[in-house]
């Protein structure tokens, strides 16, 4: 790079994190107490994005389908685990109902739709975008309007000392933990496992896997299953932080998106850092500028692509 | 880019290109033969000539009958059906001219129109908002312009924006601005209104015609909707929109030609952007308000429903769309219950998508040249939703930023 390229990074470097910086200082100073829980309630709100978003990245980055039918896997992971739980009275059950319901759904859209519209990327998201038209609609009308919320075991859904803030929701932090474990889970598959290998051979050059054998559409259909069971499992955790109704598969959705434009579109990692960064914006947006949280969200898109069009961690195609 | 990558784009170019353009068509150029086959680039003298050759008694017909209409029909279908379906189809003609000549599905041109129409309530006339957000009062003649330019602004932005990548990403992006703007329209109460947004948001009385009564509505949209067309339909065939279309196919050769495909594209968003925002004011002075509900993600598919219903091969689908998607949803009641109209669109969408991804208008295509003439092959080329059948390799495996 340059010397007058290295100064304008620089530059804009200094343009973006000294009104941080400043912010971070003010706010410390004057309020202490709600900066801290900002912060938490930013990386927490981020790990649920990261789960949800997981998934999303996934599937795009082995087949370059755009599912823009997450949010919807999101929300039917939710209502089935709602109905699991209810009928069992069991939270954990719940979960992996969340998940397999969506693995399955997921399963059979990549069996008997995608896999036929292979490489005609935009079809297969029109074809994901009528698929969550009419899920949405079906999921109303058997599950109505109303607001739906999970009932987890006591000992998750205490306050936990923490300091500055004094008190603070535990079922914020489990959440916080089954992002982690979620995250090193998929890092182990992904890198450990023979699956995972395939995986990763896929999304670096797909006609050469299966010109060395591999049953590409096997491997297509696992991940796919994979990549929607997460958004259920999403559905389960997030609809117990916060409720389930009607609505919430558009804010999933829109979150998955722009935390993977911002992230690096097809990088778990990337997924990560753009959850962070988005869990961050809207919790510290809603907190100091309530009726303009939104714009902070669209602002970091908006740098992101004006710098790096393929996101932080996104690698360029070669 | 690879030497290997480079010749093979080539070649997939290249190869296309020889057999995409049939060695013995006559000189037939009916609206249907779309000016994407036909590769020249008329001046407006010549093109204006060409375009009163070619009237048909079908072109003749369709006028007719939509100046005629209000005449014959009940105040309802003048104004719930007809003005409705021709507002819908000027905002899903910005889309279908953005996908079907340039390749770029936006799925922001309904927030484009909706910030018209906020702009119009804002600066214009509008009742008491919630929350303080309060109207400028200025006459419409004031208010519609600055209206139609800031949306306009937008649009160059979000054009900006997305043409920095390419392809399906123009989809996601689009959709997260969009999002963006509802949510920001729904929190926002000192400028947006907030939840309720504006209401009492009436078209004008100019010269003693109250434009918000059914026939003159109905008029003053069929003026807006035939000025989009026709202009759609002049500019595909200008030296702009042939260079798009170039871009389409391939980019990198349109900017080896010295063509600066970056520009084309983001003046293509600007010009989407002026006709959606024109439909936004529209839209805005049918429902008589403007809410986040208009711009919502639901408002936002069923403009790329519209236009991917009709078919983006050619400007007239998105009017085609739009009339039936207005009757499945005023008429899906006598049906089935009204509230599961999204269960009917959605499916009537998904088949389209499965089956006939050209829409309409390529299943018209397809009966046209398969049963009524008798097995020959179609000679159009089919391009929107379908048209990524032919994409060469390198744009599958998610070719963005080395194509430029």
């Amino acid at each position: 790079m340059s010397t007058s390229g290295r100064f304008w990074t620089w530059f804009w470097l200094a343009v973006i994190a000294v009104p941080l910086v400043v912010f971070v200082v003010w706010a410390n100073v004057t309020n202490p107490r709600q900066f801290v829980s900002t912060l938490l309630n930013g990386v927490t709100l981020a790990a649920l994005y990261f789960l949800v978003a997981s998934g999303f990245t996934l599937v795009f980055g082995l087949m370059r389908n755009v599912n823009l039918a997450h949010g919807s896997l999101f929300l039917l992971g939710a209502y089935i685990g709602w109905v699991v739980g209810d009928a069992s009275d069991n939270w954990f059950l719940a979960i992996a109902a969340g998940f397999a319901s969506a693995a399955l759904v997921g399963f059979l859209l990549q069996v008997s739709v995608f896999r036929f519209m292979q490489g005609q990327e935009l079809r297969q998201t029109m074809v994901t975008i009528g698929i969550s038209i009419v899920l949405a609609d079906l999921m109303l009308w058997c599950f109505g309007g109303e607001i739906y919320s999970f009932d987890p075991p006591r000992a998750i859904f205490t306050t936990m000392p923490m300091v500055v803030v004094g008190k603070y929701p535990a079922y914020r932090l489990v959440v916080l933990g089954i992002a982690i474990v979620v995250g090193l889970v998929l890092w182990l598959f992904l890198n450990r496992t023979k699956v995972g290998m395939m995986i990763r051979a896929g999304v670096d050059d797909r006609q050469m896997l299966a010109a060395s054998g591999v049953n590409v559409q096997r491997v297509f259909a696992i991940t796919f299953a994979i990549g929607a069971g997460l958004a259920g499992l999403a559905g389960v955790i997030g609809g117990t932080a916060l409720s389930i109704s009607p609505g919430e598969d558009t804010r999933y959705l829109m979150a998955s998106l722009v935390v993977v434009i911002v992230g690096g579109m097809g990088s778990i990692p990337g997924a990560a850092v753009g959850a962070l960064l988005i869990g961050l914006a809207e919790q510290f947006g809603l907190s100091y500028a309530p009726t303009y949280g939104v714009v902070f969200t669209f602002l970091i898109m908006v740098l992101v692509l004006a710098f790096r069009p393929t996101g932080i961690l996104g690698r360029r195609s070669t | 880019m690879s030497a290997a990558q480079w010749r093979r784009a080539m070649n997939a170019g290249a190869g296309r290109n020889a057999w995409s353009r049939p060695p013995s068509l006559p000189a037939r150029r009916g609206p249907a033969s779309g000016a994407g086959a036909t590769g020249t680039a008329a001046s407006p003298a010549q093109s204006i000539a060409g375009a009163i050759r070619t009237i048909g008694v079908r072109h003749v017909a369709v006028l007719l009958v939509v100046l005629v209409y209000p005449w014959v029909a009940t105040p309802f279908f003048v104004y719930q059906i007809g003005g409705q379906a021709l507002v819908l189809g000027l905002i899903a003609l910005s889309l279908t001219f953005l996908g079907g000549s340039g390749g770029m599905v936006s799925l922001a041109q309904m927030s484009i129109a909706g910030l018209a129409g906020y702009m119009v309530a804002i600066f214009g006339i509008a009742g008491e908002a919630q929350g303080g957000a309060s109207s400028l009062g200025w006459p419409w003649w004031i208010a519609v312009p600055i209206g139609v330019a800031i949306a306009a602004l937008f649009a160059t932005f979000v054009g900006w924006l997305s043409v920095r990548t390419e392809g399906i990403y123009t989809i996601m992006i689009t959709l997260a601005i969009g999002v963006s703007f509802y949510y920001l329209a729904q929190q926002n109460y000192s400028i947006f209104g907030g939840h309720q947004g504006f209401n009492q948001v009436h078209a004008p009385v100019v010269l003693d015609i109250d434009f918000s009564k059914p026939v003159p509505y109905y008029y003053l949209a069929l003026f807006w909707a035939l000025a989009g067309y026709f202009f759609i339909k002049y500019l595909l065939r200008a030296p702009f929109g042939v260079a798009l279309q170039g871009a389409r196919e391939n980019s990198r050769r349109m900017n080896a030609l010295g063509f600066d495909v970056t520009a084309h594209r983001v003046a293509a968003y600007a010009v989407a952007g002026v006709l959606a925002a024109i439909g936004g004011v529209l839209m805005t002075w049918y429902n008589g308000r403007i809410s986040p509900g208009s711009v919502g993600v639901g408002a936002m598919l069923n403009i790329l429903i519209i236009a991917v219903l009709g078919g983006m091969r050619h400007p007239i689908g998105a009017f085609i769309g739009a009339i039936v998607f207005v009757l499945v949803q005023n008429f899906a009641i006598d049906v089935i219950a009204r509230e599961r109209f999204n269960l009917v669109i959605g499916i009537v969408f998904l088949s389209i998508v499965l089956f006939s991804p050209d829409g309409l208008l390529g299943l018209w295509g397809y009966v046209r040249t398969r049963i009524l003439a008798g097995g020959v092959q179609p000679k159009l080329k089919g391009w929107g939703v379908g048209s990524t059948r032919r994409e060469p390799a390198r744009m599958r495996n998610g070719g963005t930023a080395a194509d430029r």
